[in-house]
């Protein structure tokens, strides 16, 4: 009843206690496109859909790499979070710069988390649009957090954000419980099949998702179209059409890993596929 | 009343050489690994090489904090740039980035004495030498350090190609092959032992060509 009348600013409470423009904001990472996120003990899964707005353009980078042992997924503003993303990488690179060593996942999401309250507080700026997965590795395990324009975080098993999640929830709520001991080829297959729910019918190729891996030692990094369609044929997980024959199904694995070491090879350009 | 002087430096001089050879698909970069202060040897296994980039090897003598310093600021700086460009740096573009660096605390320097050596974007070896401030040249070979007086005449004698006025133009990478620069290199080191006795204990060869990196030592002597 009195949302119109609360909501102009950051710093106008309402009668019940909220900050509308801080709600508003988590509502832009509910239109973007979807985000997921698992974990197993050893590894981390960061997943997304590509959408291009049409035919004729490239799609929108939506996972980055902050650090060898972190990656991020957002949903929202992705321009929020190409500038979030930069600062998590700043951070790290100052971290490393200091203590050699590498920044502990759980101390950039605070980091983050405290960035993002600032701009809840303050009658001059505005909150973050954007949701972050946070996957990464440290001292004591694999971690994947979820950062939201309020300025909260929490840690999750498996998580899923942006429009249609809800779907992959579901999925990912019946499954979760065996994500900790998952290997790491069933665990990108959760993540693709998670995927698969949130396009509601329409066909999984590698086209439209990205895939990216962080784990025990495995750097970050994204998988290649190749590999996330072999995996994607190889677990059956097209959807519409039947996908790849049987004796194909034993031929993939090895090209599928040997697809992720050749990946960074390209003459001249180095290997920094983010 | 005569001026008041400081009582102590910022800066100490931890000694040892650093030499670099360009080929036309190689490049070699060496260094001994003796790190001393005044008469003292504090140790003999002490590395003044880092591998930047699979392309790009810097070798820097003079005061090791400070060295060790300008490396993790590279380091950091070049981890930026991948991240803004996709790709690595190419060694001329490290080339100009230590330049810079080295500018930029022009007023309170990096004891750094510094040879860059690489591959550029041909495949051909590159050498980069500079001074405490940044300046800098792309020459075919290069020594820097204690030892460096005793080692570049040689390496004139050797290498140094006739001019730049001369008709038919030379290339200035040498046209050693890869093994006889090595031998070259050691041969360097084993004289300036004799004579620097900041220089000795053990020799770090880093070898860079197409096939990636490959790293050689060799026993200096000891006193």
């Amino acid at each position: 009843m009195f949302r119109n009348q609360y909501d102009t600013d950051v710093t106008t409470w309402s009668p019940a206690g909220r900050l509308f423009q801080v709600e508003y904001a988590m509502e832009a990472v509910k239109q973007g496109s979807a985000a997921i996120g698992l974990r197993s003990k050893s590894h981390v899964v960061l997943a997304c859909v590509n959408k291009a707005n049409s035919e004729l353009s490239s799609h929108q980078k939506k996972i980055f790499k902050v650090d060898d042992h972190i990656g991020v997924a957002i949903a929202g503003l992705t321009a929020d979070g190409r500038v979030l993303s930069r600062y998590m990488r700043n951070e790290c690179i100052n971290y490393f710069y200091t203590y050699e060593s590498q920044l502990p996942v759980g101390r950039l999401v605070v980091q983050l988390a405290d960035k993002a309250q600032v701009c809840t507080q303050r009658s001059w700026k505005r909150p973050f649009g954007v949701g972050l997965l946070v996957g990464g590795l440290d001292e004591s395990g694999a971690h994947l957090y979820y950062n939201c324009p309020s300025g909260n975080y929490f840690e999750y098993q498996a998580f899923a954000i942006g429009s249609r999640s809800q779907a992959a929830k579901t999925y990912l709520e019946r499954k979760f419980e065996s994500f900790m001991g998952s290997s790491r080829e069933n665990l990108i297959k959760d993540a693709l099949f998670a995927l698969r729910e949130t396009l509601q019918g329409e066909k999984l190729t590698s086209s439209v998702c990205t895939i990216a891996v962080v784990g025990i030692g495995e750097a970050f990094h994204i998988l290649d179209q190749e590999t996330v369609q072999a995996l994607i044929n190889e677990f059956e997980i097209a959807g519409e059409e039947a996908a790849a024959p049987d004796q194909a199904g034993v031929d993939e694995p090895p090209a599928a890993a040997a697809g992720d070491q050749a990946a960074p090879g390209d003459e001249g350009a180095a290997p920094m596929d983010m | 009343m005569t001026k008041q002087q400081a009582n102590w430096s910022p800066y100490d001089n931890n000694g040892g050489t650093c030499v670099a050879i360009a080929g036309t698909d190689y490049c070699v970069i060496a260094a001994d690994t003796r790190m001393s202060s005044g008469y003292n040897i504090l140790t003999r296994d002490y590395s003044k090489i880092i591998q930047l980039v699979d392309t790009s090897v810097l070798a820097s003598s003079g005061f090791q904090a400070d060295v060790r310093a300008l490396q993790k600021v590279l380091a950091a700086k070049h981890l930026q740039y991948q991240y803004q460009h996709n790709k690595q740096m190419s060694c001329p573009a490290m080339a100009q980035l230590l330049s810079n660096t080295l500018y930029y605390k022009r007023f309170f320097p990096y004891y750094a004495f510094n040879v860059l050596g690489g591959l550029d974007r041909e495949g051909k070896g590159c050498v980069f030498t500079y001074d405490a401030v940044g300046s800098y040249e792309r020459v075919g070979y290069s020594s820097q350090g204690s030892g460096s007086t005793l080692i570049t005449p040689f390496l004139d004698n050797q290498l140094k190609s006739p001019g730049p006025l001369l008709l038919p133009a030379r290339d200035a990478v040498t046209p050693l092959s890869e093994s006889e620069a090595i031998d070259l290199v050691k041969t360097c080191f084993a004289s300036a032992t004799e004579r620097d006795i900041y220089t000795g204990d053990k020799l770090e060869i880093l070898i860079l060509n197409a096939s990636g990196t490959r790293v050689e030592y060799m026993e200096l002597r000891k006193d």
